[in-house]
């Protein structure tokens, strides 16, 4: 069977040869995307529900577990109801505007030393390019569906996610000093060392700017005005119905995954193992010292580490008022951020040891 | 890595000194109220005051570039920059009650401004599209701001959005131009540019490109037929924005003009002669004509500022080293009488009495014999009539022109002079023959009383002695 | 170079597509998009080009940033399309007249005999490992500082131009003022009433 694959393979023009490994490449990453988009809308439920005394899904499978699976399910059976006096392209197209940089971005991001798709010199500003298209989806959404609850929703949203760019941008600046390159891969080497070596430490308001801003960006609690259930009923998409809802679903919480792992690459050392600069001898132990090494294993810990925090945030913080928002990207973040970029400037160009003085 | 080395900073000293400076006048304004406020005043005018003294201690007669060939500093960039600062001071110290009477003295009126004379200094210094292109939006975005600083006026918004949507289009003219000769040329030095023109034969497409440049040289100019927001925004803003409007940007428009086609594209001289001609000779007669017809001065002013500028491009469409200075005598004439002129419009005017109407000035003889005497000067300069600094200017550029061999081009000036000093002669009628309406002498401050007499008696004496500064003009302009 | 050739006209062919829709369009949010879609294809066309930073910028700035605002103001305007009609027939010919000169001169000015690879050499080719941000960042901040540094003054300006233009207190616009919420008393707000029992009627 394999050699007859193989055989089938080789036959083929090289261009299309290279065009079917892309393309396997993007299965073996969006597949598995996938299936944790659909346990991360079970873990929210079953992790909001501990937080609220609830049990959560319990129904569907042993504990709940195949609840994701008959949602999808239930979604893709649903009758998609296209609203009247909707303009019925635009209507379609938003969800897939609002997938598809969600997916995209993804091309660049390194899940170990190279086990990455797209090894580009500009991976970060590829990510931010991408990611910034991502806001098409909300406003097409909204103004598509001719419905004023939409629409407001997405006048909130491109407000919000244009001005929390800005502010993310500035983070992202300061990583990009602080590693001298733009790509993901040598920005997580040039971390390498032990845990004081990531970049937290010395860009930590850029950090939890960063972090707050892609909550910011991602259009969850407690920034979800775009949604805002009781003002909006929905917000951008209160008239969307079956698969088209389950998109902007499943590319809301893709774009989760995806902000918590830019934040492991740039600020928590990606693949590096917070265990490094212990001595050779440890990693050598069988089993234990493979576990304690540098492994994609750490990137997928550290992530998931960021996803709780997403749901924890929308289990207990109420929701901000909009001018709020509005005040502190715009009032608090960005002077922030310009600030530190400056110390930061400084702290480049004195090399301060242990992360500077390198180059 | 480029091998680089670091540029020689001494040359732009005094845009280095501004620009601080204005950055710091845009930071002590965040702390200042509005009783507060002079304090913005003044460091707005120390800025000008360090930025003159600077650029008076650094000045030579040679002519040094750096950063990499965009930036040029020679004498002639030298004595119009003076000039600018000049000019914006006697701005500042105008507008200053004339600002303040009406709600609008903000600190931002002092940081545009020196961000606009900044714009200008970078003009004046230009020698590459590059900078001539980015000196000009700098200068023209503080103005569309400043023109528009009275918002609740609809008049003024008005003017805004005029200039605004024409001068992008007119900057839009200016860029395509300046890619068409890019493209041929591969050079956005002027220098290097032109040193291809001279070598090879002229091009068709250069004439294309030219025509574009010359366009948005005569958008920032006024000259007909692309004056239309001229009168509309001279009209419509806050008289002391009118005032900055009209004087020191003439100046660094007059070196756009030429940095561009003398700097970089004399080679062409034939082409854009026929251009300029064409610029010349309808603005001296558009803008004399329709400011007849004016009742109110500030549009009036407008008209004759067309005109003027018809004379200004009369001096430089002879293409010889003295029709240059000769042309940049204009230039700092105008400025002056310019200043004089709308000075005395604020002079007049009080809070809710603007004193644009020609017939506000009926009888200010009687009520005020010395500002009725400094009007006298003002308007006989403009109007050309000897001794004053007008008639020196106008005589100078007409020599020019007849030494040139364009006698015709001459008659025409003269006959358009005569018939624009109409109006001018109409205003000291009304001054010293009719009867004042109101009999209350004037009330300002006594800076401003002090300076308009000292405006005009500049006027007067460099009419009686006008040589001096023609020699300079002459010494500075590049051959 | 097969390849390239393909993907270079399949782009060419959506810019001047989206070009043409955005201005024959007649809703106006469409025509953004149609913008939008515009910028996206020049960016691949800039990658060919291996101009990946500017191609980046262009998605990242024009598309990400700009275009979002203006698509948000353009779907707040509700612009009546037939008004803008008015006049169409009567400005016709002069447009023409203007569009046919235009393209005249666009054809004299960028015509095929200036172009080709027997006029002007093709771009180097470069390896991988090259770094075209880095070679811009470098000739950005040495050869070209002094444009650099006046572009960043004329944004400066425009800030402040927008701000002054913009930023102004509105004695009419009720505000919430949380200070002053949580400062209130008692007193301020409840009078404590006495009053006997009244009989029932």
């Amino acid at each position: 069977m394999i050699e007859w694959i193989q055989s089938v393979f080789s036959i083929l023009p090289e261009a299309l040869q290279t065009l079917v490994v892309i393309l396997l490449k993007i299965v073996a990453i969006v597949l598995p995307l996938m299936l944790c988009v659909a346990y991360l809308t079970y873990a929210e439920r079953k992790i909001i529900g501990a937080m609220q005394v609830r049990l959560g899904p319990t129904r569907v499978g042993p504990r709940g577990l195949l609840q994701p699976i008959a949602d999808a399910v239930k979604l893709m059976f649903k009758e998609i109801v296209i609203p009247a006096g909707a303009n019925k392209l635009l209507f379609i197209i938003a969800p897939i505007l609002s997938i598809g940089p969600a997916l995209a971005a993804w091309a660049v991001i390194p899940f170990d030393v190279e086990l990455v798709l797209a090894d580009i010199n500009a991976g970060l500003l590829y990510v931010l390019a991408v990611t910034s298209i991502g806001v098409y989806g909300v406003i097409i959404a909204g103004w598509a569906s001719n419905s004023k609850y939409a629409l407001l929703g997405t006048m909130r949203a491109a407000a919000q996610i244009v001005s929390y760019e800005i502010a993310m941008g500035f983070a992202l600046v300061g990583v990009l000093m602080a590693s001298g390159s733009l790509n993901l891969g040598e920005i997580v080497a040039a971390q390498s060392g032990s845990f004081f070596h990531w970049f937290w430490l010395p860009l930590l308001p850029l950090f939890f700017i960063y972090f707050i801003s892609a909550v910011a960006e991602t259009n969850r609690a407690p920034f979800d005005v775009a949604e805002g259930e009781s003002e909006l009923v929905a917000g951008f998409h209160v008239e969307y119905s079956g698969m088209v809802f389950a998109v902007f679903f499943l590319a809301e919480y893709a774009n989760m995954i995806l902000v918590s792992g830019l934040a492991v690459i740039m600020f928590l050392g990606g693949w590096l193992s917070p265990f490094q600069g212990l001595p050779q001898a440890v990693f050598s132990i069988p089993l234990l010292g493979a576990v304690l090494d540098n492994g994609i294993h750490w990137f997928l810990i550290k992530i998931s580490v960021f996803l709780f925090l997403f749901l924890w945030f929308r289990a207990t913080f109420p929701r901000y008022r909009y001018d709020q928002i509005m005040r502190l990207g715009w009032k608090v973040f960005i002077p922030v951020t310009i600030v530190w970029l400056l110390l930061l400037g400084v702290a480049v160009l004195a090399g301060l040891p242990p992360w500077f003085d390198a180059v | 890595m480029i091998n680089f080395q670091l540029p020689d900073f001494s040359p732009a000293l005094p845009e280095m000194f501004l620009l601080g400076m204005t950055c710091i006048v845009l930071i002590v304004d965040l702390f200042l109220n509005d009783r507060t406020r002079l304090v913005t005043y003044f460091l707005a005018q120390v800025a000008l005051l360090g930025t003159l003294m600077i650029t008076l201690n650094t000045v030579s007669l040679d002519v040094q570039t750096t950063f990499s060939g965009v930036f040029i500093r020679d004498p002639m960039s030298d004595v119009l920059k003076i000039a600018v600062y000049t000019a914006a001071f006697v701005t500042f110290l105008y507008a200053k009650d004339y600002l303040r009477d009406r709600g609008i003295l903000k600190g931002e009126f002092y940081v545009l401004g020196l961000f606009g004379v900044l714009g200008m200094m970078v003009l004046i210094s230009a020698h590459n599209f590059l900078t001539v292109y980015l000196g000009l939006e700098l200068l023209s975005l503080s103005m569309y701001a400043m023109v528009a600083l009275q918002r609740d006026s609809a008049v003024a918004s008005e003017a805004a959005m005029k200039y605004f949507i024409l001068g992008a289009i007119a900057s839009g003219m200016l860029l395509y131009g300046m890619s068409i000769i890019y493209g041929i040329t591969g050079s956005l030095d002027l220098s290097e540019m032109a040193a291809q023109i001279s070598t090879q034969k002229s091009h068709i497409l250069m004439a294309f490109g030219l025509v574009f440049m010359i366009v948005g040289i005569a958008f920032k100019l006024g000259a007909v037929p692309f004056h239309m927001w001229l009168p509309d925004v001279y009209h419509g803003a806050p008289t002391a924005v009118t005032l900055y409007i009209a004087s020191a940007p003439k100046i660094a428009a007059f070196a756009m003009l030429m940095r561009l086609l003398i700097d970089g594209l004399y080679g062409m001289h034939e082409q854009w002669q026929g251009i300029l001609i064409i610029l010349a000779v309808l603005s001296m007669g558009v803008g004399n004509i329709l400011a007849i017809a004016q009742t109110n001065i500030k549009r009036m002013l407008a008209y004759s500022t067309i005109s003027h500028v018809g004379f200004l491009i009369l001096g430089a469409l002879t293409g010889t080293q003295n029709g240059f200075a000769a042309s940049m005598f204009y230039t700092l004439s105008y400025v002056l009488m310019a200043l004089g002129g709308f000075g005395m419009i604020i002079l007049m005017s009080r809070k809710g009495f603007e004193a644009d109407k020609l017939e506000d000035y009926k009888g200010l003889n009687q009520r005020s014999p010395w500002y009725a005497l400094m009007m006298l000067i003002l308007m006989f300069s403009m109007a050309g009539v000897p001794p004053f600094l007008g008639f020196w200017a106008k005589l100078a550029v007409l020599e020019e022109v007849v030494a040139a061999g364009h006698v015709w081009l001459a008659i025409v000036g003269v006959i358009f002079s005569i018939i624009g000093a109409f109006y001018y002669i109409r205003v000291v009628k009304l001054m010293y023959f009719d009867k004042a309406d109101v009999s209350e002498p004037l009330s300002s401050s006594l800076d401003m009383r002090l300076m308009i007499s000292l405006n005009s008696l500049a006027v007067l004496f460099l009419g009686i002695f006008p040589s001096g500064m023609l020699n300079m003009c002459l010494l500075s302009v590049p051959g | 170079m097969g390849t390239e050739k393909i993907i270079f006209y399949i782009f060419a062919f959506i810019v001047v597509f989206g070009a043409t829709m955005v201005i024959s369009v007649r809703n106006p949010v469409k025509a953004a998009l149609y913008l939008v879609l515009t910028f996206f294809a020049s960016a691949a066309i800039w990658l060919l080009l291996e101009a990946e930073f500017l191609a980046i910028v262009l998605v990242l700035v024009y598309v990400g940033a700009v275009m979002v605002l203006f698509v948000f103001v353009v779907m707040m305007l509700d612009i009546n399309v037939a008004r803008l009609k008015e006049g169409f027939i009567r400005y016709l010919p002069l447009g023409i007249g203007v569009a046919v000169l235009m393209a005249v001169m666009m054809i004299m000015v960028v015509g095929p005999e200036y172009f080709g690879l027997d006029k002007i050499a093709a771009p180097e080719r470069h390896g991988a490992d090259y770094n075209n941000i880095r070679e811009i960042g470098g000739i950005l901040y040495t050869v070209y500082v002094y444009p650099f540094e006046i572009a960043a003054v004329i944004l400066l300006v425009a800030i402040v131009a927008a701000i002054v233009l913009t930023l102004r207190r509105r004695p009419n616009t009720r505000q919430q003022r949380p200070e002053e919420q949580i400062a209130v008393k008692r007193g301020e707000r409840v009078r404590m009433v006495k009053m006997s029992a009244e009989e029932r009627k």
